[in-house]
């Protein structure tokens, strides 16, 4: 009863703790896969097999591209909307920002493609521009927006991949993500200064405390002389083996996006 | 001799100074000392960004101008325009260490919105012209410039974000502390107004958004 009761609070303390960020992204769809059709314009079979293609395309180079449709933008602008869904949705590898994103916004007849910051210079804001145009506003106009979404899906995977020796590399640095050598690196440097700081004071303060005194300034303990005003004989020994903390990258279950960002890049039209 | 018997005495008076030390200095980045200079940088950060982007605009001006005279030569009066606006906009720069003053970021910006509208001037007179629309050269610059327009506003957001960030910790507690007794010299920095080509957009409504 008590602990339910306890359990109780707490639930409702973190729920609280957790409002803002809830109302905060009320107003933006949830990322439920790599297609989020939430206009219903996307037939089954084509969100199948895009969702298939496109998690493909995430295991070979990292780069992450997600299909969105929305009934309509609120009265806002889509660029702010697209910028603000991307950077919520946080598409594409952390330090790569390597994340597509396809809005289309059925109502408003207006369609953008986002790039993250990383693929800003291979699919440019022309080849978006070229996509949208050639592909996306002429099957739109004819009402065929499964057969425009999968043809500028597979041309921006083409113009990704029109680089592939970047694509590789770029698959390669992504491949070792549970290793994560920053976190190695500052557990490293953490360990190596508490053991200076904290080792010298531990050889200045212990020995007087628990040691044996021996002479003025002079110290036994644990079987060492130690000089704490002097060079001490005995050095100061400190297990420093904190392992590094790692990150498991996303599972094999749900879709989530790896903490990317974008800038504004790409470009946007209508049809 | 003497010496020597005076030494641990004076060990054990510097000892609680060590202690307080040891202890107290992990703790100052726990009590939010580094709040405010993290926060100014992110706003300096931010405001590089600003810059970097207005500079990508003035970039691809050149090219643009020369790509329009080639078919639109007697849109003297627009095509001068532009290049003069650019050259106000890249005489004027504001460094970080000016972002405190208002008056230095507002020339900037009403220098960088001249060169907003006389751009638009000439987007607005291209389309009279069918082949340079059709033109590559032209549909490319165009999107390099609407991508750049749309990064800019990005940034701008960004950097009103960052701005807001750390003018809050110069004026709320706990950071406010730090910003009295520590950091006495940081000021807040001046932030954007809303754009007036962005208060001036006509809203132009057929009804179209119940039609579809």
């Amino acid at each position: 009863m008590g602990r339910n009761a306890n359990l109780a609070f707490l639930a409702l303390f973190l729920s609280f703790l957790f409002l803002p960020f809830t109302a905060l992204a009320a107003d933006l769809p949830a990322l439920t896969g790599r297609v989020v059709d939430n206009a219903g314009i996307i037939d089954a079979a084509t969100k199948a097999a895009l969702t298939q293609k496109l998690a493909d395309f995430e295991t070979k180079g990292s780069d992450q591209i997600v299909v969105a449709t929305i009934n309509n933008l609120d009265g806002e602008e889509i660029e702010p909307y697209a910028n603000r869904l991307f950077r919520f949705w946080k598409l594409g590898q952390a330090k790569e920002n390597n994340g597509v994103l396809l809005l289309v916004a059925k109502d408003d007849h207006k369609m953008r493609i986002e790039v993250g910051y990383g693929l800003e210079g291979t699919l440019t804001d022309l080849h978006t521009k070229l996509i949208i145009e050639n592909d996306l506003v002429p099957a739109f106009r004819a009402g065929d927006f499964s057969g425009g979404i999968s043809k500028a899906v597979n041309d921006m995977i083409m113009v990704l991949e029109g680089n592939p020796e970047e694509l590789v590399a770029r698959g390669e640095r992504n491949q070792q993500a549970p290793f994560n050598s920053d976190d190695l690196f500052f557990a490293v440097f953490i360990s190596i200064w508490a053991i200076i700081f904290f080792g010298s004071i531990a050889v200045s303060v212990l020995p007087p405390i628990f040691g044996q005194k021996l002479g003025p300034g002079r110290y036994r303990w644990l079987g060492m002389t130690f000089e704490p005003h002097r060079r001490s004989s005995g050095g100061g020994w400190s297990s420093g083996s904190s392992g590094g903390g790692w990150s498991s990258g996303g599972g094999g279950g749900g879709f989530s996006g790896g903490g990317g960002s974008s800038g504004g890049g790409g470009s946007s039209g209508s049809w | 001799m003497f010496a020597q018997r005076l030494a641990p005495p004076s060990m054990f008076r510097t000892l609680p100074a060590f202690l307080m030390m040891a202890i107290v200095l992990p703790l100052l980045a726990g009590c939010g000392y580094n709040t405010i200079p993290t926060a100014e940088e992110n706003a300096k950060a931010a405001w590089s960004e600003v810059l970097n982007q207005y500079q990508r605009r003035a970039d691809l001006i050149p090219n643009l101008v020369e790509t329009v005279k080639g078919y639109a030569s007697h849109e003297k009066d627009t095509l001068d325009a532009v290049v003069e606006a650019r050259a106000k906009a890249t005489q004027i720069t504001v460094t970080p260490e000016t972002l405190k003053d208002p008056e230095a970021l507002k020339k900037f910006q009403d220098a960088q919105a001249g060169l907003t509208s006389a751009l638009s001037r000439l987007i607005a007179v291209s389309e009279a012209y069918p082949d340079l629309k059709a033109n590559q050269n032209f549909l490319a610059l165009q999107a390099q410039l609407e991508g750049t327009e749309n990064r800019i506003a990005v940034a701008r957001r960004d950097y009103i974000q960052a701005v807001k960030d750390y003018n809050l910790t110069l004026k709320t507690f706990p950071s406010v502390l730090w910003a009295t007794f520590w950091f006495r010299s940081n000021q807040p920095f001046a932030n954007f107004t809303i754009d007036d080509d962005k208060l001036q957009t006509p809203k132009v409504d057929f009804g179209t958004k119940q039609g579809g």
